[in-house]
């Protein structure tokens, strides 16, 4: 293994990172302020409770959640875009790094930044709610996996795009919307049943109610279908980036 | 040390940008790889270094397989690339210390630092790449290439768009590298450059190596260069008076040419210029002309055909 080579691009991951450390960190804290300022003092003095949980409260997993996919998305495909953009990919390509070393690395410098972000907005949480982490070992391993998980998927966008335009595609146009309509404000309990059953396709719900149930030990769905669903967008993301790599797709000629 | 075996390379396009290339690199020599644009010597490159795929063929590197021995070939080569790619916003000394790490090296701060005074960039350690020129950069490549002690090192195109005292510098470096035991691959456009620095020169052309030399005998070749004598009246026909030179009437008439070979202790031309005032033959200029890489390219092609 080449253990240098991927703290090497880890480190370089974690350096652009730290020069945008007032953008990456700041921004989110604003932005979670603003909704429990939307979400929790409008909206949820007259919503009260969800599931037994104060509303202010109960969106702090969907909260987090939804920093997590954009996050993971954008600081996975940027890292790896960057290079092919700049052309300095050369390096990287020519180095003596295996495919599985590289994903490690950058997958897990992106997943670094992103779970330091859904800590902090979890810490900027607790200054405006109440929160309860019944399940503190699975709220660690939800975070992790998906983070992971959507790091891989934006791993991939990152090697599929070819302009700033397509970067920023999938995470504006589908994400951010599954994010918005899979129960990160609500519980989908509270839909009709048919837009209920609709909303079990979406996979972002599996997603927040397993990391939901880990806070307040209630969910949309059951933990254990929660989690064999994170595990196989796991699966998924870790094939395609290892075809990706099988074949050179997009990265060498 | 590296050795190059029936090499093929197909893009997805339909071109063909090698055909069947046969190469062995000896350990320590120079060894300039000539072409013009689009000749396949960026693609060969960039399979030994394994930034493209090869459709057939073999590379071995110091006897390991570029593709089942990955990880011994490449921490064996350096690579710098034509292009000025590099990370803007990054400093000197970490973007060096990245590359050491990248290929394997554990971090070596007296290594970096003699690099970095070697190529002048010491006292620039701290500073961002976006604020170098353009000749610092591409020595900042070539600082990245050499942060892991390679034993092979491809310089593609190094001084494109650079200027006299870095092309010099560079010369002394690649030297001095060649002392030191490193074998250096080098692709280039300019014929003197590659009369200055190699032991040997392969001529590519459209895929094929067409020939593979040592310095000596194919600057031979490739050493001829051109005189104009421009007439003040012109010529019908060539006298017969001049007809031991091989000269050729270009422009209606008005243009003498003749080709010679500027390694020759004769050229003819003091005989051929005291023969034309003899003749009463007035000129109004004289130009002389190197062979361009591409008149070489066309004489060594149709040697072949």
């Amino acid at each position: 293994m080449n253990r240098h080579g991927v703290l090497a691009i880890y480190r370089f991951e974690m350096a652009r990172f730290r020069r945008t450390f007032w953008q990456s960190l700041v921004t989110p804290v604003i932005t979670t302020s603003l909704y429990f300022v939307v979400f929790g003092a409008a909206i949820g003095s007259r919503m009260r409770e969800v599931d037994g949980v104060p509303y202010g409260a109960f969106i702090v997993p969907g909260l987090i959640m939804l920093s997590i996919f954009t996050e993971s998305l954008n600081n996975a495909s940027f890292g790896i875009y960057l290079p092919k953009f700049t052309g300095t990919i050369y390096e990287l390509l020519s180095a003596p790094v295996s495919a599985l070393e590289t994903v490690l690395a950058y997958v897990g410098a992106a997943a670094t930044k992103s779970m330091l972000l859904g800590l902090v907005i979890l810490a900027t949480s607790a200054l405006f709610v109440p929160i309860q982490i019944l399940h503190p070992a699975w709220m660690i391993a939800f975070l992790v996996l998906t983070s992971a998980t959507f790091c891989l998927f934006g791993f991939m966008i990152g090697i599929w795009a070819t302009g700033f335009e397509q970067l920023q595609f999938i995470p504006m146009l589908v994400i951010t919307p599954l994010t918005f309509l899979g129960g990160a404000f609500y519980s989908i309990d509270m839909l009709p049943p048919a837009w209920r059953t609709v909303s079990l396709f979406n996979p972002v719900v599996y997603l927040i109610s397993g990391f939901r149930w880990s806070f307040y030990g209630t969910s949309d769905v059951s933990v254990e279908l929660s989690l064999a669903m994170t595990l196989g967008f796991f699966a998924a993301c870790l094939v395609g980036v290892s075809w990706i790599f099988r074949t050179g797709y997009r990265l060498k000629s | 040390m590296i050795s190059i075996a029936n090499l093929t390379k197909t893009y997805a396009s339909g071109l063909q940008a090698l055909k069947r290339v046969d190469l062995d690199i000896r350990k320590g020599e120079i060894f300039a790889l000539l072409g013009p644009n689009g000749a396949g010597k960026t693609t060969l490159i960039s399979i030994v270094c394994g930034i493209v795929t090869p459709s057939t063929g073999e590379v071995r590197v110091d006897g390991h397989d570029i593709l089942r021995e990955y990880r011994a070939t490449r921490s064996r080569i350096g690579l710098v690339p034509q292009e000025l790619h590099t990370d803007m916003f990054e400093t000197v000394w970490s973007t060096v210390a990245f590359s050491r790490g990248l290929f394997g090296c554990a971090p070596n701060a007296a290594h970096l630092e003699k690099v970095l005074r070697d190529l002048s960039l010491w006292d620039r350690r701290h500073h961002k790449i976006m604020t170098l020129s353009g000749g610092m950069k591409r020595r900042v490549l070539i600082a990245k290439a050499l942060s892991h002690e390679p034993q092979v090192l491809f310089l593609d195109e190094p001084t494109a768009g650079v200027d006299v005292e870095l092309r010099r510098d560079m010369w002394g470096l690649v030297r001095k590298l060649r002392e030191s035991g490193v074998t250096i691959i080098l692709t280039t456009h300019y014929i003197d450059e590659a009369e200055e620095m190699a032991d040997r020169i392969g001529v590519i052309n459209k895929g094929e190596l067409i020939m593979v030399e040592e310095k000596a005998k194919l600057m031979k070749k490739l050493g001829k260069k051109q005189l104009t004598v421009h007439l003040v009246e012109p010529l019908a026909r060539l006298p017969e008076a001049l007809g031991e030179w091989n000269l050729a009437l270009k422009n209606d008439g008005s243009d003498l040419e003749y080709n010679f070979n500027e390694k020759d202790e004769h050229t003819g031309i003091p005989e051929l210029l005291r023969r034309l005032g003899d003749l009463g033959l007035e000129f109004k200029d004289l130009e002389t002309r190197e062979s361009s890489l591409e008149d070489i390219f066309v004489s060594l092609v149709s040697e072949r055909a």
